[in-house]
């Protein structure tokens, strides 16, 4: 935990990444579940940012460690 | 002196251009050697997404001579708040899903036992391989026959094994047996496709591990799951993003079988999007509706093969 922490201060690739894997993932279950119209509504939004969040992020330094 | 492909080139080019070309660097030359394919990249790719981009902001319809207004958000808005193309949303998602668990299950097993080592596994595998080789709208017109509730195989079949009436149920007339129905004809065409992926998975095992394991007297169950998934894993992963991403916009196949129905249980994001796009002329509003499924798709994809990337470097 406290290395996600300290990738996420240092703007390191793989815990922003994670993030915006989590926020896509999130974003798609919200767009095809049936039970909840408000989370469909919101999905696009949650998707949009997690994807151009993959993209920025995709360039930022690897962890050396 | 050996009269080699590249000297005969330079000896046929006109001395003019020669000269031009002499006087270029390698990056100016390998710039002229890409720049028809980048050009043809931004003519068909990157310009009509911008353009659907700019599209999805405005209430434009193809069909009217009409002034285009900016409308802002609300083509989103509309669709995002839309409880039918929720419901389309959640029809792709049941045949996104069980489409890629059975196909990936299935041709799994089928790889793993065209693999063992027997007389006419290359004949089983080419008629296996069959039904991929087909074309989606055929596939889709043929099977509607066998679904026929009076003259159709599939009917008889199931009375065969459950001693249904055949003609008591209609696979892509009932409400509830319709969604299914596509996912069987999905899975009975593209399963030979993860088959083969699966395969060259498997093949690529180098047999020595096996040797190895065999020495270490490791059983054939554990030898499953230490050596075959964990390397057969990477190709499995490649086989549900193409699928994945095919499946995401199915049309021929759907629209051949259902058309969408009965209703609407069978309407696809594809179907729908076509609808809104080239029967109510919606063009602004489709748009916006591309673009979401667009994100989606692509957002899919990255994760993926960030987790493909993942599984490799193991």
């Amino acid at each position: 935990m406290r290395a996600f922490l300290n990738g996420l201060f240092r703007l390191r690739r793989g815990p922003w990444e994670m993030i915006a894997s989590i926020l896509i993932g999130v974003g798609i279950v919200m767009l095809m579940q049936p039970y909840v119209l408000i989370l469909y509504t919101y999905s696009f939004a949650v998707t949009l940012t997690g994807t151009v969040m993959f993209l920025v992020v995709s360039h930022f330094p690897e962890d050396e460690t | 002196m050996t009269d080699s492909p590249i000297t005969r080139v330079a000896r046929a080019t006109p001395p003019g251009m020669a000269r031009q070309v002499r006087g270029l660097s390698d990056r100016a030359i390998a710039w002229i050697f890409v720049a028809p394919t980048i050009f043809l990249l931004l003519a068909v790719n990157i310009f009509p997404l911008i353009w659907t981009i700019r599209l999805s902001f405005t209430n434009f319809k193809a069909n009217r001579n009409r002034p285009v207004e900016w409308i802002g958000t609300r083509n989103y808005e509309r669709i995002l708040t839309d409880s039918d193309i929720w419901l389309s949303m959640q029809a792709t998602a049941h045949f996104l899903f069980w489409t890629i668990f059975f196909q990936v299950l299935i041709g799994f097993t089928l790889a793993w036992l065209i693999n063992r080592k027997f007389k006419g596994n290359d004949l089983w595998t080419t008629i296996i391989v069959l039904p991929m080789m087909l074309s989606p709208a055929v596939v889709g017109n043929f099977w509607t026959f066998l679904y026929q509730p009076q003259i159709g195989l599939f009917n008889y079949v199931i009375s065969f094994f459950t001693g249904v009436d055949p003609s008591s149920f209609q696979m892509i007339g009932d409400v509830n047996l319709a969604p299914w129905a596509i996912v069987i004809v999905d899975t009975w065409m593209w399963t030979p496709f993860v088959m083969l992926i699966c395969l060259a998975g498997l093949r690529s095992i180098p047999e020595y591990i096996y040797e190895a394991a065999e020495i270490d007297r490791a059983s054939k169950w554990r030898q499953f799951w230490t050596i075959t998934v964990p390397m057969v894993l990477p190709f499995l992963m490649l086989a549900v993003l193409f699928r994945g991403i095919e499946n995401f916009k199915m049309f021929d196949l759907v629209v051949q079988l259902t058309g969408g129905g009965p209703g609407s249980v069978t309407e696809v994001t594809s179907i729908n999007l076509k609808r809104e796009a080239f029967e109510k002329w919606r063009t602004g509003y489709a748009s916006a509706y591309a673009i979401i499924l667009f994100v989606t798709v692509f957002g899919l994809a990255s994760i993926y093969v960030k987790a493909l990337n993942k599984v490799k470097e193991r």
